[in-house]
């Protein structure tokens, strides 16, 4: 029993099974690196990258089988390899002192990656001259935001995250007076008005805009920057009994809300991307998009932005732009974008707790690999000066 | 005496590479350009002198940066070798050249004489014969031969813009070329001043005094300008709006002291005139050295542009000094330079394996060192020129890679005194420059930074340390190389064991080159042209495959064979000494050291900036993908070594096949044509990867072949 468990551990410590991942992660990095060419770049990083094992199929949705194992598994792999590696094998010497803070850097570096990949989020703030928000998006989740109308100057909001929708057939939620069944729920939808030439079409719902709008189920979108237009019909029923208010469609697509009313109360829903509220506000003073004289070739997007959080006493002004994000309260504003008419800006905000360790680790292997291989140069210039010349 | 051979040879090139510093002396009768050529302009959001403009122009029409005007007289057409030659660009055809300076002087001031130069370079056989001209390899055609197809060519081209850039077939993108090409030759012709004015001078000044004498008239007796007035000025404005339209470059330079954005096209400045004093002096320069040039006048001509270029250096000393930086850096062409005494040294330190080792050995190590410093103050001229850190673009990652491994290859000579530094450094060196060349055939290198690219520390750092990695890369792989012909040399294999492994390698390659042409040619016509266009692509791959193999085989194999023939083998051999195949697989594993540190770090700093700029890290994109294979190629080569799961041979093996993943990230990524790092796409080169690749993979082949009697080394 010992034995086998000694040669288990030797197995996952053995420099081999490094050789071999190393050897896995090169030809998932490069299968990977050409797939890009057909599909987008998200679509492949789930897949390949952020998956436990790449699936395959012969044909488009037949059976699905592991080709090869997916970069959370290498990743993992590696990962265990080199902490047992380092466990067994250190010892407190000046000549191993730099594989060891190689390799203590790449610890750091793999766990802060798989911090990032569990526990980062991304969303987008957009925003036009002048506009205040205190929330930002994400475009590839959506929420069910319901509001009654009329009866505050601020009216709540009950949002029903789109992950909800998808999966439960009924939603029942303690603040509304009805309940909400998902009657189709569409991951990425096509939606067409109802017009002269196509007069035979299905509408998607009996109520509302839905009733003049007919809708198609889509594939899921794998391009970069195309987003899945996520859809739902979605029935009202009393929750205290009775009769079906009839058939709504809410969609991303959409402009507006959908707007009913049960027991002389006036309701709204609309199907949104996902908001992210923060305890502070930004606002856009200005969004400036300098070119280089006598071309078209941009040289400098930034926003001039008031951040303010009246709960740290912070009122002041910032500039964002290319290369010089704002880090705030753990949450980094980037310039990403612009509306085309340069009237707004449109900032990334990264909540990403593993951020530092990339930072971290490339020091510590930095200087790891410098001292080892300074220390193979000078062994190796002492034995080429001892021996003769040719 | 034999010592000071090498330092004689030494200052021989030394003066060779001195003599370019000199002015070019203007033709008799013809004009003086040196000062014409230094005048500032704004192209592409870069102030340029006129000669950068006039070079990179010619460089995207004809491909070169002179214009060659064959002898209208001499019509024999050449035969045989000199055909062969004069087709490839080895010698020229009878006839004259002009610099690119002159030519670009006709076609500012000239254009109706400009537009007889041959600078249309076509060769695509569709397109000739569209025209219905023979269908040679190559033709350069003027503009005035190209005036009766216009309509057709512009028909043609918008045509094609429409098709995807993947898609489109080679005669589409010659055509879309040669429009793109006339596009900016019509542009150019219009930058000054509009191409039919004929005497500029008169016209800016009848059009400005109208403008005074109507202004005039309006405020002092309130009575309305003439109608002949009126019709002049409206004319004039329309001509000067549509110039400023059309102009390639702005020519009208802030006043002292303004900012870089308000520079002018002459037809822009021209309407904001309100008197003949208030004439841009640029303007009026520009109108004296058109009515100069259109009457013949060199003296004048001369005078107009001195006097110019003189006020500008007062007015503006930081851009006008950088602009007659350039015109200096343009005529010595140092890449140029380094290129041909990279591949003197490296012929040296190869006959220096021969004959006379150390008197060679020296010559190639100055020679180098010589070329270095070219090569080096051409570096460093782009960087002053460009205010940036080496590399920023694809065209400068060339030059830097070359650069790196002609240090690195530098330093190992100087530890090894072997000469395969020096060899490896001329070779690295020379190949990488001819790289770079290639890369700037699109014209202006030293373009401006996207938004997202413009931070120097990053530059500096990031871009500067992956590049780096690359060239010890290519160094490691190159000594590798060497490594495997040192193997073949020694491996005691007599003529008739070469031929018949050298034949194990091309005979399977030749025969599915074969099978890939029988099985092309049976698809018939009828098939789908996807299908089509698969088996051509398999035929295409499989000639480059052979080209490759052929290659690799006459460099190793046909080498050794011939220097056995030649009797020179086993005294090559001999020279050698015992230890040179083990210090060459310690060279190279010191040196894929080097790529990991820098590789790696290089990648984590991108990472950074990365996160920096776009909010994540790491976001597998192709170009970051690319730079994290070689990182886990070089892990994978040193943990292989380190657990012994490879010994000499293996090392050599991996180190080569080194170069083929960093060709790929490099440039493979790019030519994928996706990501966010789109600043250096390209897919004219992807031919010669894929040829680079399989060359790598013969060679690895032959370093893995069975080798009974190689020379037992101790690992």
């Amino acid at each position: 029993m010992k034995t086998a468990l000694h040669r288990l551990l030797g197995t996952v410590s053995s420099l081999r099974l490094t050789v071999i991942c190393l050897a896995s992660a090169l030809v998932l990095v490069f299968a990977g690196t050409l797939a890009q060419v057909n599909a987008g770049l998200f679509f492949i990083q789930e897949e390949y990258f952020q998956s436990w094992f790449v699936w395959w199929s012969f044909t488009a949705d037949g059976f699905r089988f592991p080709v090869f194992p997916g970069g959370h598994l290498i990743g993992a792999v590696l990962l265990l390899n080199l902490v047992t590696a380092h466990i067994r094998r250190f010892s407190w010497t000046w000549r191993k002192l730099g594989i060891q803070l190689t390799h203590l850097g790449l610890i750091i570096m793999l766990a802060g990656g798989l911090a990032t990949d569990l526990f980062s989020v991304s969303s987008y703030m957009r925003l036009r001259q002048g506009e205040t928000k205190n929330y930002s998006e994400d475009d590839t989740r959506a929420e069910l935001a319901v509001t009654e109308l009329g009866t505050a100057e601020i009216a709540p909001v009950t949002a029903i995250p789109g992950e909800v929708l998808a999966d439960s057939p009924t939603v029942n939620h303690e603040s509304l007076p009805f309940s909400i069944v998902v009657k189709r729920f569409y991951r990425n939808s096509d939606l067409q008005m109802i017009g002269q030439e196509n007069v035979a079409a299905v509408p998607a719902a009996s109520n509302g805009a839905g009733a003049r709008i007919t809708i198609q189920d889509q594939p899921r979108a794998t391009k970069m920057n195309k987003h899945d237009t996520m859809s739902a019909v979605l029935e009202i029923i009393p929750a205290k009994g009775g009769k079906s208010l009839g058939t709504w469609l809410v969609s991303m697509a959409m402009a507006q809300p959908q707007e009913f009313d049960l027991d002389g109360r006036h309701w709204s829903m609309e199907l949104r991307a996902a908001r992210y509220y923060h305890p502070y506000s930004l606002s856009l003073i200005s969004f400036t998009h300098e070119t280089y004289p006598g071309t078209e070739i941009a040289k400098k997007f930034s926003s001039k932005i008031t951040l303010a959080d009246p709960a740290h006493n912070e009122n002041r002004q910032v500039e964002i732009y290319m290369n010089h994000p704002l880090r705030y309260q753990g949450d980094t504003y980037y310039q990403s974008g612009f509306e085309p008419d340069n009237s707004g800006t449109v900032l990334q905000v990264v909540r990403n707790p593993g951020y530092q360790a990339p930072y971290v680790a490339c020091v510590i292997v930095a200087l790891g690999l410098l001292i080892q291989f300074t220390f193979h140069l000078t062994a190796f210039a002492r034995r080429t000066s001892s021996a003769p010349a040719p | 005496m034999n010592r000071f051979i090498p330092y004689i040879i030494l200052l021989v090139a030394a003066l060779w590479l001195g003599a370019s510093w000199r002015d070019p002396k203007p033709k008799p009768d013809d004009f003086d350009l040196r000062a014409f050529s230094r005048l500032p302009v704004l192209v592409g959001g870069r102030v340029k002198p006129l000669d950068t403009v006039a070079r990179n122009a010619l460089l995207i029409l004809r491909g070169k940066q002179t214009l060659w005007l064959p002898d209208a007289t001499n019509k024999k057409p050449a035969t045989g070798i000199a055909r062969w030659l004069e087709k490839n660009g080895v010698v020229m055809p009878a006839g004259t050249s002009m610099t690119a300076s002159r030519w670009l002087a006709a076609v500012l001031f000239d254009a109706p004489v400009a537009d007889t130069y041959p600078v249309f370079a076509i060769a695509n056989p569709e397109v000739l014969g569209m025209f219905g001209w023979p269908q040679v390899d190559k033709k350069y055609a003027s503009f005035t031969e190209l005036q009766p197809y216009l309509a057709k060519i512009d028909e043609e081209g918008k045509l094609t813009a429409e098709t995807d850039a993947k898609e489109r077939s080679p005669f589409q993108t010659a055509i879309y070329n040669l429009r793109n090409s006339l596009v900016l030759y019509q542009s150019l012709k219009n930058s000054i001043h509009p191409e039919d004015s004929t005497h500029f001078g008169a016209e800016i000044n009848t059009y400005a005094t109208t403008v005074a004498a109507s202004a005039a008239a309006l405020s002092q007796n309130n009575t309305p300008p003439t109608k002949e007035q009126v019709a002049l000025l409206n004319a004039a404005v329309t001509r000067y709006e549509s110039q400023a339209q059309i102009a390639y470059m702005l020519t009208v330079p802030p006043p002292a002291g303004g900012k870089p954005s308000a520079w002018l096209s002459t037809g822009a400045a021209l309407i904001r005139v309100d008197s003949p004093q208030s004439l841009p002096l640029a303007v009026t320069s520009y109108a004296k050295l058109s009515d100069a040039f259109r009457d013949a006048d060199p003296a004048a001509f001369t005078q107009a542009a001195e006097a110019y270029a003189d006020t500008l250096e007062r007015d503006h000393r930081d851009w006008s000094g950088r602009c007659a930086y350039e015109l200096r850096f343009n005529l010595m062409e140092p890449f140029y330079q380094s290129m041909v005494l990279y591949i003197g040294a490296f012929l040296l330190a190869c006959g220096s394996w021969l004959v006379c080792p150390k008197g060679m050995r020296k010559t190639a190590f100055l020679l180098l060192m010589l070329a270095l410093a070219a090569h080096s103050f051409g570096m460093f001229s782009r960087m002053y020129l460009q205010g940036r850190p080496p590399v920023t673009n694809l065209y400068s990652s060339a030059i830097f890679v070359g650069w790196g491994a002609v240090v690195l290859g530098l330093v190992l000579e100087r530890i090894f005194r072997d000469g395969i530094g020096a060899a490896c450094a001329g070779m690295v060196g020379f190949i990488t420059l001819i790289i770079a060349h290639h890369l700037g055939a699109n014209g202006d290198t030293l373009e401006m930074m996207q938004a997202v690219l413009d931070s120097n520390i990053w530059l500096a750092t990031h871009v500067v340390i992956i590049t780096a990695g690359y060239s010890a890369m290519f160094l490691a792989g190159f000594l590798a190389i060497f490594y495997v012909l040192l193997a073949l040399l020694t491996s005691g294999h007599d003529r008739l064991v070469l031929v018949k492994r050298a034949a194990m390698i091309v005979v399977p390659v030749g025969a599915l080159f074969l099978i890939a042409l029988m099985v092309g040619k049976l698809v018939p016509t009828s098939a789908p042209a996807s299908v089509q266009s698969v088996f051509q692509q398999v035929n295409a791959f499989m000639w480059m495959a052979l080209c490759a193999t052929v290659f690799v085989i006459a460099i190793s194999y046909g080498l050794v064979i011939v220097l056995d023939v030649l009797g020179l083998r086993r005294k090559l051999v001999a020279n050698q000494s015992k230890d040179l195949a083990r210090n060459l697989a310690r060279m190279v594993y010191g040196i894929v050291c080097f790529a990991t540190l820098f590789s790696f770090v290089g990648t984590v700093l991108g990472g950074i900036w990365a996160d920096q700029s776009w909010g994540r890290f790491w976001g597998w994109d192709p170009k970051e993908n690319g730079a994290l294979l070689i990182v886990l190629w070089c892990a994978l080569i040193l943990h292989a070594r380190w657990g012994g799961m490879i010994r000499q041979r293996g090392l050599i093996a991996m180190a080569i096949f080194g170069n083929a993943i960093t060709a790929f990230s490099w440039f493979g990524v790019n030519m994928l044509g996706v990501g966010l790092h789109s600043y250096g796409f390209m897919d004219k080169a992807f031919p010669w990867l894929v040829t680079f690749v399989v060359a790598q993979g013969v060679l690895i082949i032959i370093t893995l072949q069975p080798a009974a009697n190689h020379r037992k080394l101790p690992a």
